[in-house]
């Protein structure tokens, strides 16, 4: 099968595409031992930073560095507008979309999305059931990922509305670009990006109907995967990183523990799941969370970002229906391509996903993190046939569509530049207006040929650029 | 600011510190070990000293059996399995900042993990390798490193204040047990032997230049060191900065500028402590009895220890 992948960086005849023109000249007058120094440099600098990540399943809790690669991904302005335009109408379509399900439950009355879809989806919580939020909000934080089919243009893989994390790493990669090669910067214009800690606190502010709410941002502790992002950001907010044992209900209002006492907290920014957030009314083994904190946010007295229960609207099991959201509440058209997908729970979807194994990505409806997937081509015969049984038990549990043809860009590797396999993912914000920074955080599969980005499967990160052209 | 982003940044300085002042009496022992020990061994017996005053000797001679100096030293620096020892303190001090990351400035993170990743480097080469004295050194250089970032760089807020507690309820300990120690093994207190200065000048000398004293003595006293003077330094002398009484005034500053109404019991026993301090004279200390006055004191200094702790560090 040939597979014809779009690149980033050249154009099918070889030529450098226009918004990376002066990229390439400047990479071309660049002798190579500076530009290895360099990345030795930053490789030093990110380490010394401790900007890490914890593997899970990695019982030593070893920090690890995310490769960093120094050439960027570039997108040009006119192209940006579209992305960004398509990114928000799809996150306020989704938030539409949960706070009608929510409440009426228009779009199942109208039989657009099926009811047991949602109401047996593990994601959909009966405890939000008729709760109003401030703003009709949901789905305060989004990420939502991309990716560019061989004919160049924007899918969107998958929405992440419970905590999508991954933003420090686009800030952090800007700073060590601008730290690294400044001269880039001089030569073309780049959208500033690193005006995002102050948008996220400007949209928690606005998710509680006080006029100076005390926000903090919640975290599982020091030994989760993304921990130095939860302190980066309630760094740069200049707001409390608090850990379970921190905070307290009593009245139900939250209070978090000081030295000068206890404090009232408004708005909390967690960054843990659902199912740990109150041993009361979740997982009572969890020691991650407050006990009494979904009593205290039923009664309206604490605001959640994101609230309980988004994970029902980024399921890929209704992945498949937000094209229809968005014409059903926004009357739209859709501005970002869905991928087309097979829902194994229809028997006759599940028998073309059978017979076509080898050529599917096979995914579970509530994995992410790139665990727990099956990329067809890429796979052995025997990981095909582990996948068959899987699905044949429990075909709900999955989705499957085509292997798309990632694109590429050029990427530092062992033996000089080639060609690596990126995604994209934008970070819509939702407050008072529905907000992006431009670009996002592109992610690069480093192994030759691999379509898996994720970084707890070998992938790295890339400074992401919106060119003026 | 909350109770456990306090602890942590207490912690965190207080086991920097720890860690340096462990530095300093490594430091002292071993250039004492090396003294012609008059007939009285071979300086085995001053190598164990730093883990007598640490209370891990007993630790050592279950794991290690007798003394030797070798492994002595090794216990006390690098041992990654004796919670007491030099690496366990950087280690523990670098993993309260980890905590606490977002709180302190990106200065001081970079600083203290980079200590951190350095020592494992140090320690695969071995004490003996890298070399004692310069190890020693190197804690007491990345410990003013960490200082001056933090000096340089943090705003003047309640987490500088419990940065600060931390450093100075450690120092106070410390300097408490050295002159301690040092007292205990000292002998006879006199000037000269046979036109020689006596074992108790080495003693003394190396005591206030491992508490970086040295020249503040000679400046003020001008004579050869001895019990009296060197108490009144380290004791009594506000503007020696490893002082007794130098620690005492920091900890009651910080204390009176912290706010809310929980800290009372701390803030009033370290008033208490500065005021006892400051109007005791050496004389009135040596008719109690120097060992007696220090053990006195080192029950004091812990009690105001916990009582930060249960004033603000675990508040509910």
């Amino acid at each position: 099968m040939v597979r014809t992948f779009y690149d980033e960086m050249y154009d099918a005849s070889g030529a450098v595409r226009p918004h990376y023109q002066a990229f390439a000249r400047w990479l071309a007058d660049t002798p190579d031992e500076l530009l290895a120094q360099r990345r030795r440099e930053a490789d030093l600098l990110f380490h010394r930073a401790g900007i890490t990540f914890t593997l899970y399943g990695d019982d030593q809790g070893t920090e690890r560095l995310i490769p960093f690669d120094i050439i960027p991904r570039s997108i040009p302005a006119s192209e940006w507008r579209i992305v960004e335009r398509g990114c928000i109408q799809r996150v306020q379509a989704l938030n539409m979309f949960l706070a009608d399900l929510y409440h009426d439950q228009r779009i199942i009355k109208a039989g657009i999305v099926p009811a047991e879809q949602v109401l047996a989806n593990e994601g959909y919580q009966i405890a939000m059931q008729g709760l109003n939020l401030h703003r009709d909000l949901y789905a305060h934080i989004a990420g939502v990922d991309l990716v560019r089919d061989g004919d160049g243009s924007y899918y969107v893989l998958e929405d992440n509305l419970r905590t999508p994390s991954g933003v420090s790493y686009m800030l952090e990669d800007r700073k060590m670009m601008m730290r690294l090669f400044p001269e880039l910067f001089a030569a073309q214009r780049v959208a500033p990006i690193d005006h995002y800690p102050n948008l996220l606190l400007d949209t928690l502010k606005s998710s509680s109907p006080l006029d100076n709410p005390n926000v903090v941002v919640l975290t599982p502790g020091r030994f989760n995967s993304a921990y130095f992002e939860h302190a980066f950001l309630s760094r740069e907010m200049g707001v409390e990183l608090v850990e379970g044992a921190d905070l307290f209900v009593r009245d139900d209002k939250l209070f978090m523990r000081t030295t000068a006492g206890a404090k009232q907290v408004d708005v909390v920014y967690r960054r843990l799941d659902d199912a740990f957030l109150d041993p009361l009314a979740f997982n009572p083994d969890s020691m991650l969370g407050v006990p009494g904190l979904l009593a205290c946010y039923r009664s309206g007295n604490v605001v959640l970002a994101n609230a309980i229960g988004t994970g029902v609207a980024d399921d890929k099991s209704i992945y498949p229906y937000v094209d229809d959201m968005i014409r059903f509440y926004l009357s739209e058209e859709p501005i970002l391509k869905n991928v087309p997908t097979f829902q194994c729970r229809k028997p006759a979807e599940l028998s073309h996903v059978l017979a076509n194994l080898e050529h599917l990505v096979v995914k579970e409806t509530q994995g992410s993190g790139g665990y727990g997937m099956l990329v067809g081509p890429a796979a052995t015969k025997a990981e095909i046939e582990d996948f068959r049984a899987r699905l044949i038990a429990r075909p709900e549990a999955y989705i499957a569509q085509p292997t798309l043809c990632l694109s590429t860009c050029p990427t530092f590797v062992e033996r000089g530049i080639a060609p690596r396999h990126i995604d994209l993912r934008p970070f819509v914000l939702s407050g008072k207006e529905t907000r992006i920074v431009p670009g996002g955080l592109t992610r690069v599969a480093l192994r030759e040929g691999s379509l898996v980005v994720n970084s707890s499967q070998g992938g790295g990160t890339k400074d992401t650029w919106v060119v003026e052209d | 600011m909350l109770s456990r982003t306090a602890s942590d940044l207490y912690w965190m300085s207080r086991y920097l510190e720890r860690a340096e002042n462990l530095a300093r009496m490594l430091e002292v022992s071993y250039s004492l070990s090396l003294m012609p020990q008059d007939g009285r061994g071979d300086g085995l017996e001053e190598l164990a000293l730093p883990l007598l005053i640490t209370g891990t000797l007993d630790d050592y001679l279950e794991r290690h059996g007798p003394l030797h100096a070798e492994r002595m030293l090794h216990f006390f620096a690098l041992d990654a399995t004796n919670p007491a020892s030099i690496y366990c303190c950087l280690q523990a001090a670098r993993s309260n900042a980890h905590a606490v990351r977002g709180r302190i400035t990106a200065d001081m993170w970079e600083n203290i993990n980079a200590t951190w990743l350095e020592i494992h480097g140090i320690a695969q080469q071995g004490l003996s390798r890298y070399g004692i004295s310069r190890f020693c050194e190197w804690v007491k250089e990345r410990s003013h490193l960490f200082r001056g970032a933090t000096f340089g760089t943090i705003m003047r807020g309640d987490p500088y204040r419990f940065i600060r507690l931390g450093t100075f309820i450690e120092r106070a300990d410390n300097t408490l047990r050295l002159l301690d120690a040092r007292y205990e093994m000292l002998g006879e207190d006199i000037d000269e032997v046979d036109g020689r200065p006596a074992r108790s000048y080495y003693q003394w000398t190396a005591l206030l230049r491992a508490l970086s004293s040295f020249e503040a003595f000679a400046e003020i006293y001008r004579g050869s060191p001895g019990t009296r003077k060197v108490s009144e330094l380290l004791l009594l002398r506000a503007d020696v900065p490893r002082s007794l009484r130098a620690c005492m005034d920091e900890l009651s500053l910080m204390l009176a500028s912290l706010p809310g109404d929980n800290g009372r019991p701390a803030q009033r026993l370290a008033a208490e402590l500065e005021a006892r301090l400051r109007y005791t004279s050496i004389e009135e200390v040596l008719d109690e009895g120097l060992h007696a006055w220090l053990t006195d004191f080192i029950l004091l200094v812990r009690q105001l220890g916990q009582a930060i702790q249960s004033s603000y560090l675990e508040v509910a």
